[in-house]
C-alpha cells in the first residue's frame, strides 16, 4: 500500500467537510435533530388530535376515585383510593411475581443445570428431560397448564386439603397462618443482625489468619450456627412472643392468615419453571466452557474436589454465565405481564386493563405501563452489569 | 387475547399520532356508502345481545341496531361488517375509527360521554347488575354475600358498582377479575369464585350456557342502573343524529303498530304519524342525507323495537327475558322515543 501524497502544504487545515471525524459529527448531529423533530411533531400531532377528538388528556386522572376492588393488595387499597394507588398497587404485585420468579428460577436453574452434567446416569437424564420439555412449550400454554389443569381442579372451600389444620389448600388458593408479633420481638432481627455482623467478621479474620498461618477454622459452619442459632436462642429466651392468625372457614372463605391466591401461584410456577430450563442450560454451558485442562490442573495441586469447583471452576464459569442470565431475568419479569390471561392483578392487569378501560386515557396509560417495565429492565441489567464487572477475568 | 388488545391501542395511538388535524368534521355517511357497509363494533359473544349464529350470522338486540344503521343509510340491513370487540378494546376501536357505531351492551355513564370523545345515541336496553349464586350455598339475598370471591368481567361498569354495592352496604369481598365472559363463566364454574356478577340480561344469556342451568340462580336485588345504548363517535352531528334515529324509529314503529309484516299495508295510513314515520307525506330523512324511506327500510328489514327485542331477548327467545321497564311508555316500561315530526 503506497502512503497517500498530502498535497496541502503543512499547517493549513483541511476544510471542515473533507475531514472524516467532523463529517461524522455532523451527520450524526443531523440525525438526532430529525429524530427529535419527528417525536416532536407526533406528540403535538397526537394532542391535537386528541383534542380535537374531544378526549381528555393530562395525567389528572391519577388522583381521582379508582372505584373498583383488587384481589391481592401488597399495600392499603380500597375502592375509595386512586388511580395513582392502583398503580402502585399494580406495581408491587408485578415486582412481587417478578422478584420471586427471578430467586425460583434461579435456584431450579442452577440446581437443574448442574445436575446435567452428574455422572450419575438418571440424574442427567432426569435434568435433561426438564430441560427439553419446559423449554420448549410456549410460556402461555404452561401458565394455563398451572392455572386450569391443575389448581382449578383442586376442592371447593368447604372440601379443602387441609394440612394439620393451619394450611388449607382449595380452589381458591394456599391458606397459611400469619405470624403476629407481639412486643419484644423486636429482639430476634436484633440479633438476628448482629449474628450476620459477627459471621462476616469471622470469615474476613478466618482468611487473614489462614493467609497468614495457613490454619483455618470451619467458619461456614460457626456462621451458619450463629445465624440460625443466635435468634432461636433469643426467642426461646424472651418466651417466643409470636401469636399466629389461623386461618378459618367463616362463611364464603377462609378468613385470616395469609391467603396465596392460586392466580399468583399458576403465574410464578410457570414464569420460574420456564426460566429456569434456559437458566439450566445456560449453567450447564457456563461450566462446560472452561478447560478441562483448569480442572487438571488444580486437582494436579492436590486441591479437593469441592475447592477446584469453588475456587476455579465457577469463578471462570460465572463470567461465561452472567450476560445470558441477564436476558433470562430480564425475560422473566416482562413475561409476567401474561397475567392478564389468567387474572393476576399485575399492572398489566389493573393499570393497563381496568384503569384504562375506566379512564379511557389510552395514551397515557400504556406510556407510563411501558416506561415501568423500560426502568425495572433497565435496572436490572445495570446492576447485574455491575457484578458482572466484578466477576470478569481481570486481565493483565 | 393480550395481543390483540395492545395492537388496537398500538394502533390507535398511531393513528391519532399520524393523522393530520384537519379531517375534525369527518364525514362517516360519505365514507358508509363509499364502502358499501357499516362498521359496527359488537361484543365477543353475548346470545340474545350480539353472537354469531350456527351458520355464522350475526344476530341479537345489539346487532338489530347495527342492522337498522344499514337499512336507514345504505337500503340493506344486510351491509353491516361486524367487528368483535371485548370490553376492553371497544372504546378505542370506535376512537380510532376501526368501528362507526359501538352497539356492544355498554353502559351510559358520565365518564364514558364526556371523556372519552363519544356520544351515546340512546338507550335499546335498560339493565342492571345481578348477581348469579350456585343454589347449593342457600343464599337468598346479595346482603348475604359478606366475604365472597366474585368473578366479574375487567374494564366494565359492574367492576365499580360491585365496589360500589359492597361498600355501602359494609361487607367485603375479592373481585376475581378476567378479560372476557367466557373466563369469568369459567372461574364460576371451576369455583374459582362463589358469585358471577354482571348485568342482570347477560347473567341470564350465561346461565343457559352452564352445564348445569338449573343448578344457578340469580338474586332478586337489582344493584345498579345500567342504560345500554349504541355509541358513536364525537364531532359528526349527521352521523350522531342517524344511529339516534334509527333506534328511535324502531321504537315509534312499534307505538303505532307498525312491524315488518305489515308496513307494507301501512303505507296507506290515514294516520297522519304513520305516514310521517313511513315517509309518506314529508321526508324526515333529507336533513340526515337519508332517503325519505329510511324509516320503512328499518322496519321493513330489520323490524320495530319489540319485534327485535322478542325474537332477541325476550319470550320468543332461549333467555326469555320479561319486557319489564323496557316495555313503551303506553306499556308501563321506559321505552320512550321523541316523535319523528
Amino acid at each position: 500500500m503506497s502512503v497517500r501524497p498530502n498535497a496541502r502544504p503543512v499547517g493549513q487545515k483541511p476544510p471542515f467537510w473533507r475531514d472524516r471525524a467532523k463529517r461524522a459529527l455532523i451527520f450524526q448531529l443531523l440525525l438526532v435533530a430529525a429524530v427529535a423533530a419527528f417525536l416532536l411533531y407526533i406528540v403535538g400531532n397526537t394532542q391535537a388530535n386528541l383534542e380535537a377528538r374531544g378526549i381528555t388528556t393530562g395525567f389528572g386522572f391519577l388522583s381521582n376515585t379508582a372505584g373498583f376492588g383488587i384481589v391481592q393488595t401488597l399495600v392499603d387499597y380500597s375502592s375509595q383510593s386512586t388511580y395513582g394507588r392502583t398503580f402502585l398497587v399494580g406495581l408491587l404485585n408485578t415486582l412481587l411475581v417478578g422478584g420471586l420468579g427471578v430467586l425460583a428460577a434461579t435456584i431450579i436453574g442452577f440446581t437443574v443445570g448442574i445436575a446435567r452434567l452428574s455422572p450419575n446416569w438418571l440424574l442427567a437424564r432426569l435434568a435433561n428431560g426438564y430441560i427439553e420439555i419446559f423449554r420448549n412449550i410456549p410460556l402461555l400454554l404452561q401458565i394455563f397448564f398451572w392455572y386450569f389443569a391443575v389448581l382449578r381442579t383442586l376442592p371447593s372451600a368447604r372440601d379443602s386439603l387441609a394440612f394439620g389444620e393451619a394450611v388449607f389448600l382449595n380452589v381458591r388458593g394456599l391458606y397459611l397462618p400469619e405470624p403476629l408479633f407481639e412486643s419484644g420481638f423486636g429482639i430476634i432481627p436484633a440479633t438476628f443482625l448482629v449474628a450476620i455482623i459477627a459471621s462476616i467478621v469471622l470469615v474476613v479474620w478466618n482468611k487473614r489468619r489462614q493467609d497468614a498461618t495457613g490454619k483455618r477454622l470451619p467458619a461456614g459452619w460457626i456462621s451458619l450456627l450463629l445465624i440460625f442459632g443466635l435468634p432461636l436462642l433469643a426467642l426461646v429466651a424472651t418466651g417466643v412472643p409470636v401469636t399466629w392468625d389461623m386461618p378459618e372457614l367463616r362463611g364464603f372463605n377462609f378468613r385470616g392468615g395469609i391467603t396465596i391466591i392460586p392466580e399468583f401461584l399458576a403465574l410464578w410456577l410457570a414464569l420460574s419453571i420456564y426460566t429456569a430450563s434456559f437458566i439450566a442450560e445456560i449453567v450447564r454451558s457456563g461450566i462446560q466452557a472452561i478447560s478441562h485442562g483448569q480442572t487438571e490442573a488444580a486437582q494436579a495441586l492436590s486441591l479437593p474436589r469441592k475447592l477446584v469447583l469453588r475456587l476455579v471452576i465457577i469463578p471462570q464459569a460465572l463470567r461465561v454465565i452472567i450476560p445470558p442470565l441477564t436476558s433470562q431475568y430480564l425475560n422473566l419479569i416482562k413475561n409476567s405481564s401474561l397475567a392478564t390471561a389468567i387474572g393476576y392483578p399485575d399492572l398489566v392487569s389493573v393499570f393497563a386493563g381496568t384503569t384504562l378501560n375506566q379512564t379511557g386515557q389510552a395514551i397515557e396509560v400504556i406510556a407510563m405501563t411501558m416506561a415501568v417495565y423500560l426502568t425495572i429492565s433497565l435496572l436490572v441489567s445495570m446492576f447485574m452489569n455491575w457484578f458482572n464487572a466484578r466477576v470478569a477475568l481481570v486481565e493483565r | 387475547m393480550l395481543n390483540k388488545k395492545h395492537l388496537v391501542l398500538l394502533a390507535s395511538a398511531g393513528t391519532l399520532a399520524l393523522t393530520g388535524v384537519t379531517t375534525v368534521q369527518a364525514d362517516t355517511l360519505e365514507d358508509t356508502r363509499n364502502n358499501g357497509a357499516v362498521q359496527c363494533g359488537v361484543s365477543d359473544g353475548l346470545p340474545g345481545f350480539s353472537s354469531p349464529d350456527d351458520q355464522g350470522n350475526w344476530q341479537g338486540l345489539d346487532v338489530d341496531v347495527c342492522r337498522a344503521v344499514a337499512a336507514a343509510v345504505l337500503g340493506d340491513s344486510e351491509a353491516v361488517d361486524y367487528i368483535s370487540l371485548n370490553a376492553v378494546e371497544r372504546f378505542t376501536a370506535l376512537q380510532s375509527g376501526e368501528v362507526d357505531v359501538l352497539s356492544r351492551n355498554t353502559t351510559w355513564t358520565t365518564t364514558r360521554d364526556t371523556t372519552l370523545g363519544l356520544n351515546f345515541t340512546g338507550v335499546n336496553f335498560y339493565d342492571g347488575i345481578g348477581f348469579m349464586i350456585n343454589r347449593d350455598l342457600g343464599v337468598g339475598s346479595a346482603k348475604e354475600l359478606d366475604g365472597a370471591a366474585i368473578c366479574v368481567q375487567s374494564g366494565t361498569t359492574t367492576e365499580l358498582n360491585v365496589a360500589d354495592y359492597f361498600r355501602a352496604n359494609d361487607m367485603q369481598f375479592d373481585p376475581i377479575v378476567f378479560d372476557t365472559s367466557e373466563q369469568t363463566v369459567g372461574g364460576y364454574q371451576a369455583g374459582r369464585c362463589d358469585v358471577l356478577t354482571s348485568d342482570t340480561s347477560q347473567l341470564a344469556a350465561l346461565r343457559i350456557q352452564l352445564d348445569n342451568p338449573k343448578g344457578s340462580m340469580i338474586l332478586p336485588e337489582i344493584i345498579s342502573k345500567e342504560p345500554l345504548g349504541p355509541v358513536v363517535r364525537q364531532g359528526d352531528d349527521t352521523w350522531f343524529n342517524i344511529v339516534k334515529w334509527s333506534l328511535f324509529a324502531m321504537i315509534n314503529a312499534e307505538e303505532y303498530g307498525i312491524n315488518s309484516a305489515n308496513v307494507d299495508d301501512m303505507l296507506s295510513s290515514e294516520d297522519p304519524n304513520i305516514a310521517r314515520i313511513l315517509g309518506q307525506s314529508d321526508n324526515y330523512g333529507e336533513a340526515m342525507g337519508l332517503e325519505a324511506d329510511w324509516a320503512y327500510n328499518i322496519i321493513k328489514q330489520v323490524g320495530n323495537y319489540g319485534e327485535s327485542f322478542d325474537r332477541n331477548v325476550g319470550m320468543d327467545s332461549p333467555l326469555e327475558i320479561e319486557r319489564g321497564v323496557n316495555a313503551l311508555w303506553t306499556e308501563g316500561g321506559i321505552q320512550y322515543a321523541p316523535p319523528i315530526r
